[in-house]
């Protein structure tokens, strides 16, 4: 018989890893938050003062960071819903003998790094690249329009760079449905897209749940392509924690930045889950 | 007419398909085309055919020190990623335990958390404990991020298990450690290899928490992100491009040797 000890054994590296590196700092994340700066200290130096309305100023000075990080990963999330669906959706169901083929395919871009790739987004629609001619020469862009430091660019780039994680977690749900239960649908009279609202879709929830947030978390975040794609009028969130540590040294403002885009972000994952219906997600 | 149409009907799904690859590869295409180009330094504009940059690919300063650096992490964050991250799985997995959903809320937690925050959070700890950022505070912002995907990987593939083949194992007494390492093991072991080469190449490729928690040290993505202020040297395009001709070609043989496995 097996010994209840045993899965303790098993957990306590893991999780006093954990404890003691995510746990730990994201408590010491939320001290830092309530700090102001030291009476005659230097630059960077900060004591406790429990001072809660670091939050109200750090969220109404980056009201507008705020809501544009939400916008763009939402927008992010739904291109990358529509574009990786059917995507996994070809590849599980006409795949045949290239179904691994094409799932190596759509992990490989991961090998180049991404920021090569978005630096290479960045060129490709930049003054010097092949697509702005081509759209200027048919007349869809004037003179005057430019593709990159545009939300349209960022909005681009961070769906290119979260396809993946859209299309894996989606062929893994789409891949499991019994092809039976959809010709089953179709001899009970359902035409193409009745048994897509009906069978399909529902039996590929997990996916859909798992994809989207995958992207979304990590696009609410995201400073790098908003960084390389963006111009000042597209700064998220990640810009301007990234900026209040590095250059502001402003330690209480990046971290009450921080706790909040991270609860928010719970939240929204917690009401999102429990609509979408499913209980385990890991 | 009618037939070109109803091709187009009947092959909608593999046409979109094939216009979702070409939107991913078109930036790969792009780094590996300008992996040739006859540039001196900023590698924007084409000059020109050249075999140069791939004849001497640390030609620009720095660029293999940063790729060593990101070879050594991303190899250390996977050896302890996967071992801690195993041993979680199989817990979870296997074993019913009083603190079980708090145990998979704790492991869901990070995924959940957007990297800036974790490698912020991260490097205010260092700060409070007066450790430097560097090469090993990059190697456990790394572990941290990477254990939970390994978690998640490794469980699904446990879950997939048929739980007679233990049970078989059983019956032709084997004891419990023999089943393990002569049925369970071998059985999760390509669970745990997906796992490792997902954290490698998920270690290999972050440029947000590396960037909070590696001080000067520099690393491959961070590199190229502190070059592309005044242009990317072609090497770096050598070194993108290498590396995935490198993890395809290491991923379709060992598709080739499974496929082969499980036919003998």
């Amino acid at each position: 018989m097996r010994k209840i000890g045993t899965p303790y054994l098993l957990l306590i590296p893991g999780m006093g890893f954990l404890l003691i590196f995510f746990l730990l700092p994201i408590f010491n994340l939320a001290q830092t938050s309530t700090q102001t700066p030291k009476d005659g200290g230097d630059t960077g130096q900060y004591e406790q003062t429990f001072r809660l309305a670091n939050y109200a100023d750090a969220i109404f000075e980056n009201r507008e960071q705020f809501g544009r990080s939400f916008l763009y990963a939402l927008i992010t999330t739904i291109l990358a819903l529509a574009i990786a669906y059917p995507l996994a959706y070809a590849i599980a169901f006409k795949g045949g003998r290239f179904k691994n083929v094409m799932l190596v395919l759509v992990i490989a871009p991961f090998f180049v790094s991404f920021l090569l790739r978005t630096i290479a987004w960045k060129q490709i629609l930049g003054e010097e690249g092949f697509v702005v001619p081509v759209l200027r020469s048919l007349q869809i862009i004037s003179e005057s329009t430019t593709l990159t430091s545009s939300p349209f660019a960022v909005v681009m780039g961070m769906t290119y760079n979260f396809l993946p994680f859209m299309t894996l977690p989606l062929y893994a749900s789409i891949d499991r449905i019994d092809p039976r239960t959809l010709e089953a649908s179709g001899d009970l009279y359902a035409n193409g897209f009745t048994t897509f609202r009906k069978v399909t879709l529902p039996l590929s929830m997990p996916g859909v749940v798992a994809g989207t947030l995958l992207t979304f978390i990590p696009a609410a975040g995201d400073y790098v392509n908003a960084a390389i794609l963006g111009s000042p009028q597209t700064k998220m969130l990640g810009n301007v924690i990234e900026s209040r540590y590095f250059r502001i040294v402003d330690y209480p403002t990046a971290a009450a930045l921080s706790f909040t885009l991270m609860a928010a972000i719970l939240i929204l994952v917690t009401i999102y889950v429990r609509k979408a219906g499913t209980e385990e997600l890991v | 007419m009618k037939t070109i149409s109803r091709w187009f009907g009947r092959n909608l799904i593999r046409i979109y398909a094939a216009i979702a690859f070409t939107y991913l590869f078109i930036p790969v295409a792009y780094t590996f085309v300008f992996s040739f180009n006859d540039s001196a330094k900023s590698n924007l504009i084409w000059k020109g055919f050249t075999f140069a940059n791939w004849q001497n690919p640390c030609g620009a300063p720095e660029v293999c020190t940063a790729l060593g650096n990101s070879i050594k992490i991303g190899f250390l964050a996977t050896l302890f990623s996967t071992i801690l991250g195993t041993m979680i799985a199989f817990a979870i997995g296997r074993h019913k335990f009083k603190g079980r959903s708090s145990t998979n809320l704790l492991i869901f937690l990070p995924m959940a958390t957007p990297e800036i925050v974790l490698g912020a959070s991260l490097l205010s700890l260092f700060l409070v404990f007066q450790i430097n950022p560097g090469f090993w505070p990059t190697v456990i912002a790394h572990v941290l991020f990477c254990m939970s995907f390994v978690v998640v990987t490794v469980k699904a593939r446990i879950a997939s298990l048929d739980p007679r083949l233990e049970q078989a194992a059983m019956d032709l007494y084997a004891n419990e450690r023999e089943t393990f390492r002569r049925v369970t093991l071998p059985l999760v072991a390509p669970g745990i290899a997906a796992a490792a080469l997902l954290a490698f190449s998920l270690s290999f490729d972050d440029f947000i928490i590396t960037n909070f928690n590696s001080g000067t040290m520099t690393t491959f993505p961070k590199f190229v992100y502190v070059s592309a202020a005044r242009g990317i040297p072609a090497q770096a395009n050598v070194i993108g491009s290498a590396m995935f001709i490198l993890a395809l070609t290491i991923v379709i043989l060992g598709q080739f040797v499974g496929r082969k496995r499980k036919v003998s």
